[in-house]
């Protein structure tokens, strides 16, 4: 992906409205060169999915705050399988244990930032999926 | 987090500090600085219990009465929150302040597919009167008052509070309840809006008008300053956003034909105390001194009560960090302190395990105990407002009210609070600090101990708060039940005047207490405001 934009959309699932570490970290990615689509709130797992495909993103950043990470995340994985998007990357942020970052990379994240990640290593883990 | 930023020389020597605010602080201040700023005892300060309060809203502040301390509680279902409610006031505890589950906040019913997973996962599940009947049982209405930590639909709160006080037997006017029902600042952060902006707002003073004119013991708007930091504004920001939201609630009031004087008393605040020790102090300070100025100047408020700050200063959540969690122990120690030698009314205090789990008992007894030693131990009782005087102090509230002032106009310019959240200029604005903050913080700018110095040992994780699946299914075995049997008549009609009501422009409140009477569903009231106003779609961030 030489010399393309990495296009990132960051996400907020569900009736949560805490999303300063979900802005935050657009602003960081954007800063880092990468077209960046923020969400806002309360969104449905295919709305997330539908701005996905019509915005073309390469990764989903889901930012989740409640402690429901694992069955949004794995709901999130079908609907990209179903859509034939399998393609595009999964990061997830937020308030996650330690015993819970095996079990998402398990259904398929492909990065995993609890809350406190520095920048730089988000940044670097992305650029390092192209 | 919010400390300062301290530029050092090679030796160790301090050449700048600069607060939050963006406030240069000197290595000395005189009466040099006084002269400076024309400092004037009368009309800066004046004597505690006097007009512009600066100093404090009594004349003997703490000497006459010690600040009062509210408990954050509610979880799971209406039985669970009862239970925990009796606990409390049986400990002496003579208020309640009581949490909602999320999809009570967003106006879903415990069945709706939007509440999955969230059912008394934050707060307590209210569906209908049903579920108020059950959490209030037993609670004397006359004397003991609610917090009803509620924004989106605090209208529908408000009605569903005196639906079931009438119930057990209280008249309106014996009710003392305190909705947070403050939209505007959950569309700058927290984030639990549903309608656009208008009716956001429009709802927000329907029942403070309502309670103006019916529920004399109601103080039914909390403004939120406090979450507005949390979100990442700064100290200047905080109140000066603060007070224009109220502005934008006192335009709408009076356009009803009301009189500030009639409704400004039953506003309350509820402001941050984390952060740089004096910048806060100077803060409040500042702060008591412009709400007086701004009711007395641009509104002709005249009744001296109507002109007090009052509210709650403390909480302090995202100065603690979940590494060295003891530390927080510390932290919430001189948060306290600041928030007595600013002359807080009420205050209260976030756990120190707080960064990382909901607070276990010992550490909530702990924030109390804190609060205690500062009233009862270590002297913050012995003497009125006792930075008074201080030059460094007088300078700082000085600087810190120019700067406030200047953040008002900046909003007034933008052309209010309402245009100014509709088209999300604050949003980008707090989005912003917050960044700049974080990267300070990464860069190891600004100081956080524990976090970018005298990092130590393995950190801890991150615990969550069981949750039990059992709470939604109890709920909603209730909620059906309760279709099956109420009269589906009554709640069609209410349902339908609540919808007239809010066509045709009325204050909704009569017709949600009817609807409230009737059993009708925070769902299915919210239901008819979606459809007559919509829900709001959020500005973009970039």
């Amino acid at each position: 992906m030489e010399g393309k934009r990495i296009r990132v959309l960051i996400a907020k699932p569900g009736l949560d409205g805490h999303d300063r570490g979900a802005k935050v970290v657009s602003l960081a990615l954007r800063d880092a060169g990468m077209e960046v689509f923020y969400s806002g709130l309360h969104r449905s797992i295919d709305e997330i999915v539908a701005i996905a495909e019509q915005e073309a993103v390469d990764v989903i950043g889901l930012s989740i705050m409640s402690g429901a990470h694992l069955p949004i995340c794995e709901r999130l994985m079908e609907r990209l399988k179903e859509k034939d998007m399998s393609d595009v990357h999964v990061a997830v942020g937020g308030v996650i244990s330690k015993d819970d970052v095996p079990k998402l990379e398990a259904i398929g994240a492909n990065g995993v930032f609890p809350g406190g990640t520095r920048f730089d290593v988000i940044v670097h883990s992305i650029r390092s999926w192209f | 987090m919010g400390v300062a930023r301290y530029e050092k020389n090679d030796k160790d020597a301090i050449e700048e500090v600069i607060y939050q605010s963006g406030i240069k602080v000197k290595p000395v201040y005189g009466p040099k600085d006084l002269e400076e700023i024309g400092f004037d005892y009368e009309k800066d300060l004046g004597d505690p219990g006097q007009y512009p309060f600066t100093r404090s809203l009594h004349p003997q502040g703490y000497r006459s009465r010690a600040w009062t301390t509210r408990q954050y509680t509610g979880f799971g279902t209406p039985q669970e929150s009862n239970e925990r409610f009796k606990y409390m006031i049986a400990h002496g505890q003579t208020g309640l302040n009581v949490a909602f589950d999320l999809p009570t906040q967003m106006g879903y019913d415990s069945d709706s597919p939007n509440a999955e997973g969230e059912v008394g996962r934050v707060g307590m599940a209210v569906d209908s009167l049903r579920d108020f009947e059950i959490a209030f049982e037993g609670i004397r209405f006359d004397s003991i008052g609610s917090g009803l930590t509620i924004n989106a639909v605090a209208s529908i709160m408000l009605a569903m509070y005196q639906a079931v006080a009438e119930k057990f037997g209280y008249a309106k006017e014996q009710i003392s309840a305190t909705p947070q029902n403050d939209i505007l600042k959950e569309m700058i952060g927290r984030g639990a809006w549903i309608f656009p902006v208008e009716p956001g707002v429009r709802l927000v003073c329907d029942a403070v008008e309502y309670s103006v004119k019916h529920l004399p013991r109601c103080n039914p708007v909390s403004i939120c300053g406090y979450h507005i930091r949390e979100s990442g504004a700064n100290p200047v920001q905080e109140i000066a956003y603060a007070f224009e939201i109220a502005r934008a609630y006192i335009d709408n009031l009076k356009d009803r034909g009301l009189s500030p004087d009639e409704f400004v008393g039953r506003f309350s605040f509820n402001l941050n105390v984390y952060g740089n020790l004096w910048e806060q102090v100077a803060k409040f300070r500042a702060a008591r001194k412009l709400w007086a100025r701004m009711l007395k100047e641009d509104y002709g408020v005249s009744d001296k009560k109507n002109l007090y700050l009052r509210g709650l200063f403390g909480g302090g959540g995202s100065g603690l960090t979940k590494e060295q969690p003891e530390n927080n122990i510390i932290r919430g120690a001189y948060y306290a302190l600041a928030a007595a030698l600013s002359g807080a009314q009420t205050t209260a205090l976030c756990s120190f395990d707080e960064a990382y789990t909901i607070p276990t008992p010992r550490a909530a007894l702990l924030s109390l105990r804190t609060l205690e030693i500062l009233m009862e131990e270590v002297g913050l009782r012995d003497t009125v407002d006792p930075l008074a005087g201080s030059y460094f102090i007088e300078t700082l509230t000085k600087e810190m009210e120019e700067r406030i002032i200047a953040e008002m106009r900046r909003v007034q310019d933008m052309g209010g609070m309402v245009h100014a959240v509709s088209e999300g200029y604050i949003q980008r604005e707090v989005a912003r600090q917050a960044y700049e903050f974080e990267k300070s913080i990464q860069n190891g700018e600004v100081t956080k101990v524990g976090v970018n110095k005298y990092v130590e040992g393995e950190q801890p994780d991150v615990e969550l708060h069981e949750y039990d699946d059992s709470w939604a299914r109890t709920q909603i075995a209730r909620l059906e039940e309760l279709r099956r049997t109420r009269d589906h008549r009554e709640v069609v009609r209410s349902l339908k005047t609540l919808e007239q009501a809010a066509r045709s422009g009325g204050n909704v409140m009569p017709a949600l207490v009817d609807c409230c009477r009737a059993y009708a569903t925070v769902g299915e009231m919210t239901g008819v405001f979606r459809d007559v106003f919509g829900e709001w779609s959020e500005p973009r961030l970039f």
